[in-house]
């Protein structure tokens, strides 16, 4: 049967056809759903781990164990998960294991662009990459097989334009569960092979080079990789979503089509090399196929003609090769006749005024950035933060988003937790500017435990606020350890943040309602002015997440005077009508955070008993 | 197939529904015979900022995302974020508008105004060959559900497009929860119904 799969839901449905019964993943943007769709197949097992270093530490058990196992990430996340990525690319695996990395070339849902294809130069593993959803399905297949043949673990690359396009492929119409229960499995114990002290990991480092060596050799042959003949004028070298872009410009050139793409093979390269009278890489982001091609000695034009910064597209490809002469310009199409305009303006009208005024261009529009939700109740926290005048240090998560306009209530952003360290070292050296940390429930089971337990140990006098809204909600709603559920929707404890850092040795530890404007003004001004170490847990569900939603209050326009705080909030449905602000019922979830922040009580709430609709 | 190629670029703002019309777009192509892809954005791009769905029909589609000035539809959820992709039309291709306002912050902060309609018309007519305003928020509305207005929208596209009303109709019933299915034939049925 034929379905529409996003690459994410065809890479979680290839697993699932070969037979995959384990997978562990944290969520990150673009990756999320590769796990997701696993999970709803039959007889699967899968689970959202606390980090990415957990995740894969827990299919390295899976696949020790003997069984198939992968798990999922996004970029930044394999950095996270490097350590233990390196240590098992030494001691191999017995149960293929698979690692799904999605990046985000372009950067539209992270902080930095990386190519992961340098991990598999770096840690010396194989990477394999799909360039639509059908070779997501087959690929991740055909990357279970290579580990197992070569007793790797192998990294499959996904980009965004792949994990979020969607193309039709054939499915099985039958599915039949991997495990029927749990069954007894017997470990079959070799500390020889996965205990990688020196005397054992001089010998692995060996081996992996060899593997390499030898998985070089079978991709020549193995299929991944092939050569699609054309025109003798030119030779494209290209993987993954910029060899379909390099299809659209280049539709008759030859084609080194590569799906390994580490470690690289040589001959088809000199096959290439011997059909073409010129060779053009055509990679998004590092230069790796351009440099292996180079070292064999053989000339080609790469990165003197596309860039290494950002995202690819048909345009970009095609711009850059006509520039560089390899491709005529296309014809541009003309409007044949004068415009048709329905049901608007007529002609003659069109130019507002009349006045010669500026022409509009589409780069001097209003952007729209993102900001936080309708509803959301991390806005009530940085609203407080900015006029405290506080100094905010952050990390990643939907609460970046304190940083947007207009509440500039965030000041750094590292990586995940990194808040809190950076915070314990600004606070080191004497910056007494109302310093603070925040970080979200899902970020601080990730990495917040290792640099709050620090600050205490450390005798610390920092400020570490927790934006908990009981689930991890900018990847889209996966529950963790504060949930009270799993992955597979089984209850489980909730973790009391509050507990954890009392245990951690702090004793000035408060839980906040976001939403009571007073409180968390004396809170938070209280913790920030005293002299221990505290931690403020913030807690309110995630309104997206609840479907929480009241009717919008409305502004009554004898007291409006247009003073503006309502809009300092940064709130979507506050509309500034020039002498007054409106409310717009659509994208208001109700909440009555701007009820409570006007001064004078000029937008009225349509909640009549102040509680439930 | 009636053509080689047919691009479509769906923008609106997060929460309008691009995606859900995105997917009936996708169906419709597959039903119809075409190769189609579709390709947007996740994360972020959701929180309040601009969204966009690019759909490709064509005997053989290589890349999910569309060539700018090469896309034969724009579909416009919101007045502004229509203007934004106009670049992406090709010149003479058909805009379908919905008239219909959201403000992005810059706006509601006072440090940016929002384009008159005038000004927005003048913008798309640098590349449209044919220009449709749709007031399709305001027909949900007497619909009962503002967050019809995407399917009027795809009403008033398929007007364009030669394919049967009961293709999408079909599609539009299997895509919708059951409750939702005749309020969405219905919108979709008014937008067939305008204009011409």
């Amino acid at each position: 049967m034929k379905k529409l799969l996003s690459g994410n839901e065809a890479i979680g449905y290839g697993a699932y056809a070969a037979g995959v019964g384990y997978g562990v993943g944290y969520p990150g943007t673009p990756s999320t759903e590769i796990l997701q769709s696993f999970s709803t197949y039959p007889g699967v097992h899968a689970e959202w781990a606390t980090n990415e270093k957990v995740a894969l530490d827990v299919a390295t058990g899976i696949s020790y164990a003997g069984e198939r196992s992968f798990c999922t990430m996004k970029h930044v996340g394999l950095n996270v998960a490097a350590d233990s990525l390196f240590s098992i690319a030494f001691t191999g695996v017995r149960g293929g294991l698979v690692v799904t990395v999605a990046d985000d070339p372009g950067m539209h849902s992270s902080q930095n662009e990386q190519d992961t294809r340098n991990y598999g130069k770096f840690a010396k593993l194989p990477v394999i990459e799909p360039g639509d959803s059908v070779e997501g399905a087959e690929f991740m297949g055909a990357a279970f097989d290579l580990s197992e043949q070569f007793k790797v673990p192998v990294i499959l690359r996904a980009v965004t334009r792949l994990s979020h396009s969607r193309s039709p492929l054939e499915v099985l119409d039958e599915l039949k569960p991997i495990h029927s229960g749990h069954e007894t499995v017997k470990y079959e114990r070799d500390p020889s092979q996965q205990i990688p002290l020196p005397m054992n990991a001089r010998r692995m480092h060996r081996e992996v080079e060899q593997k390499l060596v030898d998985i070089a050799e079978w991709a020549e042959t193995c299929g991944l990789n092939r050569l699609e003949p054309g025109s003798s004028k030119l030779g494209i070298v290209a993987s993954g979503i910029a060899y379909q872009y390099a299809r659209e410009v280049f539709p008759d050139a030859t084609f080194l089509k590569l799906g390994l793409v580490h470690p690289l093979p040589r001959e088809l390269f000199f096959k290439l090399n011997d059909m073409v009278e010129r060779i053009v890489v055509v990679e998004e982001l590092d230069p790796i196929f351009e440099h292996h091609i180079r070292l064999l000695g053989i000339k080609a034009s790469g990165k003197d003609i596309f860039p290494l910064c950002g995202e690819f597209s048909i345009e970009l490809v095609r711009e850059r090769a006509v520039a560089a002469g390899l491709v005529p310009p296309r014809e541009a199409a003309v409007r044949s006749a004068a415009p048709i305009v329905i049901n608007g303006l007529d002609a003659a009208s069109g130019n507002g005024d009349g006045d010669a005024a500026e022409a509009l261009v589409p780069s001097a529009l209003p952007p729209r950035p993102p900001m936080l939700c309708p509803g959301c109740a991390h806005r009530p926290i940085f609203y407080v933060l900015q006029r405290l005048r506080a100094l905010v240090f952050g990390d990643i998560g939907c609460y970046t988003l304190g940083a947007a306009e207009p509440l500039n209530a965030t000041h750094t952003c590292g990586a995940m937790g990194a808040g809190i360290g950076v915070l314990h070292g600004v606070d080191m050296v004497g910056v007494k500017d109302r310093t603070v940390a925040v970080i979200g429930d899902s970020t601080f089971f990730h990495s917040g435990l290792s640099p709050l337990v620090n600050i205490a140990y450390n005798k610390g006098v920092s400020t570490v606020i927790v934006l908990d809204n009981r689930i991890t909600a900018m990847t889209g709603h996966q529950p963790n350890p504060g949930s009270g559920r799993t992955m597979e929707g089984v209850e489980t404890p909730e973790v009391s943040i509050e507990d954890v850092a009392r245990a951690f040795g702090f004793t000035k530890v408060d839980t906040l309602d976001p939403y009571d404007l007073e409180e968390v003004r004396r809170v938070l001004k209280d913790h920030i002015d005293s002299p221990e170490p505290s931690v403020v847990v913030a807690r309110y569900p995630c309104v997206l997440n609840t479907k929480e939603k009241y009717a919008a209050p409305s502004v009554d326009l004898e007291l409006c005077n247009m003073c503006g705080t309502c809009l300092n909030i940064g709130c979507a449905p506050i509309i500034n009508r020039g002498d007054h602000v409106e409310i717009d019922h659509l994208l208001c979830s109700g909440c009555d955070y701007c009820v409570s922040v006007c001064p004078r009580d000029a937008i009225v709430s349509a909640r009549t008993d102040g509680g439930e609709e | 197939m009636a053509q080689d190629k047919i691009d479509f670029v769906l923008a609106g703002v997060g929460g309008q529904g691009t995606i859900l019309a995105s997917d009936i777009l996708v169906d419709v192509g597959l039903e119809a015979g075409y190769d189609v892809k579709k390709s947007e954005v996740h994360g972020m791009a959701q929180r309040g900022g601009g969204v966009e769905s690019q759909v490709r029909w064509g005997s053989r589609v290589y890349s999910a995302t569309v060539e700018k000035g090469e896309v034969d539809y724009l579909i416009g959820f919101e007045m502004l974020e229509t203007a934004r992709w106009i670049e992406y039309l090709k010149p003479g291709g058909d805009v379908v508008v919905n008239r219909y306002r959201i403000p992005p912050p810059p706006v509601n902060m006072g440090t940016a105004r929002y384009p008159d309609e005038a000004e927005i018309q003048n913008l798309l007519l640098t590349r449209a060959g044919r220009l449709e305003w749709v007031d399709a928020t305001g027909i949900a509305r007497e619909l009962g559900n503002p967050a019809l207005a995407g399917v009027v929208l795809l009403g008033r596209l398929a007007s364009h497009l030669d394919i049967a009303d009961e293709l999408w109709l079909g599609v539009i019933e299997r895509l919708v929860p059951a409750r939702f299915v005749d309020l969405n034939r219905e919108a979709f049925r008014r937008g067939t119904e305008l204009g011409d």
